[in-house]
């Protein structure tokens, strides 16, 4: 899966790579994206999906029917109530120590919501720091900057989130770190390209005949015109961090138990396949719906930020 | 091209220097070390403890360590397992061809098909086939795979029970090992069809959970690959020509629409040896993923570190391969 | 080749007959007839009586030399199958019995023991190695000069450590191993250690072919000795892929009469709920470590036979008296009446457990019926506080065990609810963890208060958990955890391993459980049951206390 997802990124950061974005009028570059945008059916359900998780996120406590942690007595493995045996009071069943599964997949959504976000904010700010560094000092920084991505890429990725998840000690803040870590070169590659590009362009050499200063040329001219693909890829790197966690926490690396983290339960709920199989089936439908969202919603906005894919 | 093999290689160099001391330094950098594991519950005075370090050669400073590895690796040997005993080489070449053989069906059930869905998708644009082949690679594009894993068991295994629960072959066969591949050893052993279809149940789930999001990434870039053949004016110049639709397709389009194809697949085959971690845990597949998940675990240096630096090489060496083919179908390519 | 052929051709289990039929095709039976008519009236008497038994065990193990292994996995892939011992464990017990060693004879000093070989012992014969002579004298000094000389040429190969024997201590104590005569040896020790012994029918006291090691010095090979083995014992190993399968057939010649299963196989299935379901599914005919979660629905399954049995184990939590408040006895003892242990072998063990109130198990031969436990009373821990002049309470660190062990299943949540008993009498309780290496390293360091821990034994002598676990000199060793050094209780435990006299060292290991007690170094919490599942046409397997798997006398039955 870490090898799809890093496939994933492979790819967005090739195609992306050479893309140019003009540097155009801004109120009419964005009413041509909303446009763009709204004509894409999927990129509009991929945003309502994202949507309606972050809603179910931020209201968790109120839209959930029990605490996810509180313990049922008495009601362990209540399968959902489409099926026999289920009831009404938990309305997609119970754990094997029945805790009510809708309240832990809600508050799950939560902290997956939050993993994707924080493993976003975490890679791209770093990612496009450096980035934006190798890009525009080029020479042996560049160099260097370059082969360390390298390198970086050419780890086995699962294996690398393991080993550091092991390095700084089981939770779920680590886990962030650790998967962060692995899509930090895909950005970092995507901002040198833009800036690359950006760099000889007639408004950044007049700008610099005007005498503007390096961090005024890097930051307030080159950076804002580079921003479309990392917007994309930051979209896209949500799903992968929302996979990437949930697979370390279905390894026994991400969240410690008691957490509603939707891997974790997947994992805890591996032992009942046979018995109790929506302790399986239904995390893992989550996570694969919120992936679904947040990529239908990345494809979208390539789309329509991508002047080359546009017919 | 010569030139540009050289640049590429000499660029290899360097990064496979520092993935060698990436992973020499992250594993140590995970606390406790291996002698302690060993030990256990019942401890040991401070000159047994020593004495044992110093077994493996794990009492020299760091730097010497680090050394002893480099050269060793140079000289094609990366130290013995403290685990076993046994050169982590040797351990390797054991478990490879069981990861590879799952990977390459793996990749061949992706590319069987999601080539032909690509293409159906392209040429009848809009229709209900391109819909419905594009839903069912985005889903699979998003799937996660350790989910998708349990749920194949679950349907086809404990509900159906078509395929075995986990293994590589049927325990009546005793499969002398040749090349590794069992759907190979199956013929030189004799055992000719059963066996043959006995290894290839135990391996399609895996494979089908491994393949599911390359293949969902071979539909789509052929489709997008081959729609940007189709527009083109020598495609409408052929059908002007007279040439069948299908032919024009065929033909023309599809060797065209196939190199950027080629190139993803170049780019897949290095991700998936590396990816199969997640699929050997869920399928008690007995390659080198869960080995080496194991090593981190055991806290097994030598395994640990000359593992993760044959699997770097192989892929970075698919990747210069890749790199090469493209340059040899595009020249502009070579100038950069 | 005969046991090639007959191993091929003979590959059939109950439930794969009909399977099997269609795919013996005629072509095979040309095979064996083109092998020689003297060989096909065994390839078919073999075919005939054709069993294989195959056992999903839990891990792969690391070496096939048990002098190099230190876990489960190895020894049942190497010293349960493929070796023998001087002398062994009686099936499924802790009693000695002669295996390779017929009778033997302790000096009165106790410091030389005599062995008397068996004669007529063959090694097995494998694709690599076919033995000229029996089993003799060589063979054990050859065995016990490699893990004892540091010069001795096959000290070094694959590793050179042999840490089980190192860590029990066996390199100081044996000072020369000789042979008498061929079927004579004499281990001559620096001491006397009763439990020597014991020590003997251990794993890693498994006995190699000397001839075996001259082959492969000459063929310049010597690391196969631990990679292609050679033994005594009851299989013979044919192959192994890794971490796949483990492959065995029956040694024809065994000295204890060939085996009922034709071939066993370990198939090596690392996640206990695919162990579960290769076993419904006939896929395995015995697992090891079921999923305890599953263990009611086994037991339900009329295809199927649970088997449980009394670990030789002890879970406890230590108190280090070094460290105050826990020098005091009556601290200590009020964390004993402030626990409520029962209410753990539920939660934590999930009733998979008995109480423990002694450092050794029940089952084990000098266990104190009459020491008097410690109940579940918090009234009396706050009364022995105030006593103590804590009577406030005090705070204090709690180190929970990150790893799931048979003796604790987590430790973590154990250490919850100790954290939960304690507020109640005012004790306030900071729990700490490490990972476990780090763990263990600075709990043998003694920078703990509070521990928790277990162990489980290794040869069934009580001196392996009085001694190991609570004797002054493990003090520094690392393994007593409670850093507790009485005098009378050592001197009891000391005499105890200098005795010989099995009545006299009952009577000092009694007193000295007394002693234990009274003085309450440790809260004594539970010993862990032992689970194995099998399918119903299974017969004559034994669970073994140490928690390893033989399959020496088990059968089919149709």
């Amino acid at each position: 899966m870490t090898s799809s997802s890093s496939v994933g990124s492979n790819f967005t950061s090739q195609s992306l790579s050479d893309v140019v974005v003009e540097a155009i009028d801004v109120p009419s570059a964005w009413r041509e994206f909303w446009e763009s945008l709204r004509a894409n059916r999927g990129a509009l359900l991929g945003l309502a999906v994202v949507l309606a998780f972050v809603v179910i996120a931020l209201l968790a406590p109120w839209l959930a029917p029990y605490d996810p942690s509180q313990v049922h007595e008495g009601a362990f493995k209540l399968p959902p109530v489409w099926q026999d045996g289920g009831q009404w009071a938990y309305v997609l069943g119970t754990d094997d120590v029945g805790r009510d599964l809708l309240s832990r997949l809600i508050h799950g959504a939560r902290i997956s919501m939050g993993v994707g976000f924080m493993v976003v904010i975490f890679s791209m700010s770093i990612g496009v720091a450096i980035g934006l560094l190798a890009g525009y000092a080029g020479g042996w920084v560049d160099a260097l900057i370059m082969r360390l991505t390298d390198v970086m890429l050419s780890l086995p990725s699962i294996l690398l989130a393991i080993v550091v998840v092991t390095v700084l000690g089981q939770s779920l803040a680590n886990a962030i770190v650790a998967v962060g870590v692995l899509v930090v070169p895909n950005f970092i590659r995507l901002v040198r390209a833009s800036v690359l590009a950006e760099r000889n362009k007639q408004y950044v050499i007049a700008s610099r005949s005007l005498g503007s200063s390096h961090w005024r040329q890097a930051v307030v001219n080159i950076l804002p015109n580079c921003m479309a693909p990392v917007i994309v890829q930051a979209t896209l790197g949500f799903s992968d961090g929302i996979l990437n966690v949930a697979a370390l926490g279905f390894l026994g690396l991400g969240a410690k138990p008691p957490t509603a983290e939707w891997g974790t339960m997947l994992s805890d709920g591996r032992a009942y396949i046979e018995s109790a199989s929506w302790l399986v089936t239904l995390p893992g439908l989550c996570i694969l719906i919120v992936v679904l969202g947040f990529n239908l919603l990345g494809d979208g906005l390539r789309d329509a930020l991508d002047p080359r894919l546009k017919r | 091209m010569l030139a540009f093999l050289f640049k590429r290689i000499f660029v290899v160099v360097p990064t496979l220097v520092g993935v060698s001391l990436v992973a020499f330094a992250l594993i140590r950098l995970i606390p406790g070390d291996p002698v302690l594991l060993l030990i256990g519950e019942r401890g040991a005075s401070p000159e047994v403890y020593q004495e044992m370090k110093a077994a493996y050669g794990l009492d020299q400073p760091l730097p010497v360590q680090y050394g002893r590895f480099m050269l060793g690796a140079a000289t094609g040997d990366l130290g013995k397992s403290i685990h076993s005993g046994r050169g982590v080489m040797e351990e390797f070449q054991d478990r490879f061809p069981a990861t590879l053989e799952l990977g390459l069906v793996a990749l061949m059930f992706a590319i069987l098909f999601g080539l032909p869905m690509g293409i159906i998708a392209a040429v009848k644009r809009n229709s209900i086939f391109d819909y419905s082949f594009m839903s069912v690679s985005l889903i699979g594009y998003s799937m996660p795979i350790f989910w998708w894993g349990l749920i194949l068991i679950l349907f086809f295994s404990v509900q159906l029970g078509w395929t075995p629960v986990s293994g590589r072959i049927d325990i009546a066969y005793d499969i002398p090992t040749w090349s590794g591949f069992l759907l190979v050893d199956v013929w030189r052993a004799g055992e000719g069809w059963p066996a043959f279809v006995s290894a290839f149940q135990h391996l399609i789930l895996p494979a089908i959970a491994l393949g599911t999001i390359p293949l969902a990434a071979i539909a789509r870039m052929t489709r997008s690959s081959m729609l940007e053949v189709l527009g083109e004016d020598y495609m409408r110049t052929a059908r002007a020509k007279g040439v069948s639709r299908l032919g024009v397709i065929v033909v023309h389009g599809l060797r065209n629409a196939l190199v950027p194809v080629i190139t993803v697949i170049g780019l897949l085959a290095g991700q998936i040896v590396t990816g199969a971690v997640l699929t050997e845990t869920i399928f008690s597949w007995p390659g080198i993923g869960r080995w080496l998940v194991a090593s981190v675990t055991a806290r097994d240096y030598p395994v640990v570190q000359g593992g993760i630096l044959l699997i770097a090489s192989s892929v970075i060496l698919i990747n210069v391969g890749v790199d090469l083919a493209y340059a040899w179908a595009n020249p502009k390519m070579r100038m950069q | 080749m005969i046991s090639k052929i007959g191993f091929a051709a003979a590959s059939s289990v109950a439930w794969l007959n009909a399977r099997l039929n269609s795919r013996l095709t005629a072509r095979k039976t040309v095979l064996v007839v083109a092998c020689g008519a003297a060989l096909v009236g065994t390839a078919q008497s073999t075919l005939a009586a054709g069993k294989t038994f195959v056992y999903c065990s839990e891990g792969s193990p690391s070496t096939f030399n048990p002098q190099m292994g230190t876990d489960g996995p190895t020894f049942n892939a190497s010293s349960r199958t493929i070796y023998n011992r001087l002398v062994d464990f009686e099936k499924g017990g802790t009693r000695i019995l002669p295996s390779l060693a017929e009778s033997w004879s302790v000096s009165k000093d106790g410091k030389q023991y005599t062995f008397k070989l068996r004669k007529d012992v063959d090694f097995q014969t494998t694709d690599a190695f076919k033995p000229n002579r029996k089993f003799n004298a060589d063979d054990v000094v050859f065995t016990f000069q490699r893990m004892l000389k540091k010069d001795h040429p096959f000290h070094k190969i694959n590793g050179g450590v042999y840490e089980y024997f190192t860590s029990m201590g066996m390199d100081e104590l044996i000072e020369d191993v000789k042979k008498v005569d061929p079927y004579t040896v004499q281990f001559v020790l620096r001491r006397s250690e009763t439990p020597f012994l014991a020590n003997m029918a251990m794993d890693f006291a498994s006995i190699l072919s000397a001839e075996y090691g001259t082959v492969l010095t000459k063929n310049n090979t010597p690391e196969r000795i631990d990679t292609e083995p050679v033994g005594t014992g009851p299989f013979v190993f044919r192959k192994y892929d890794k971490d796949n399968q483990i492959r065995f057939h029956a040694h024809p010649t065994y000295f204890g009469g060939k085996q009922a299963i034709d071939n066993l196989v370990f198939s090596i299935t690392p996640d206990p709920n695919v162990r579960y379901q290769k076993l419904k599914r006939g896929e395995c005919h015995l697992i090891a470590e079921p999923p305890l979660t599953d263990l009611q629905a086994m037991r339900a399954d009329g295809a199927l036979q649970v088997l449980e049995q009394g670990g030789l184990n002890v879970g406890y939590l230590a108190m280090n008296v070094q460290k105050a408040p826990f020098n005091n006895v009556k601290v200590r003892k009020a964390i004993n009446y402030a626990l409520n242990r029962k209410s753990y072998l539920d939660a934590i063990y999930q009733g998979h457990a008995s109480l423990a109130k002694n450092p050794i198990p029940p089952t084990m031969w000098s266990y104190n019926k009459s020491t008097s436990d410690y109940e579940y009373n918090p009234e009396k821990a706050k009364q022995l506080l105030k006593e103590a002049g804590v009577a406030t309470g005090f705070s204090t660190k709690l180190w929970a065990m990150p790893v799931s062990r048979p003796y604790n299943p987590n430790g973590k949540k154990m250490a919850e609810m100790m954290q939960a008993d304690l507020k109640k009498v005012g004790v306030q309780v900071e729990i700490v963890t490490y990972d476990w290496p780090t763990y263990l390293d600075k709990a043998r360091k003694g920078e703990h208060e509070m521990l928790l821990m277990g162990w489980t034994g290794d040869n069934g002598d009580p001196d392996n958990f009085m001694n190991v676990l609570l004797g002054c000199n493990a003090v520094e060793g690392g393994s007593n955890y409670s850093r507790w050094c009485q005098k009378s209780y050592d001197s009891l435990i000391s005499a105890a391993r200098t005795t010989v006299d099995v009545k006299k060292r009952t009577e000092f290991y009694t007193k000295a459980q007394t002693i234990f007690k009274d003085e309450a170094p440790w809260v004594t919490l539970a010993h862990a049951k032992v689970f194995r599942a099998m399918r119903k046409e299974v017969t004559g397997y034994k669970m073994s206390p140490f928690g390893t798997d033989s399959f020496v006398g088990v059968d089919l039955k149709k």
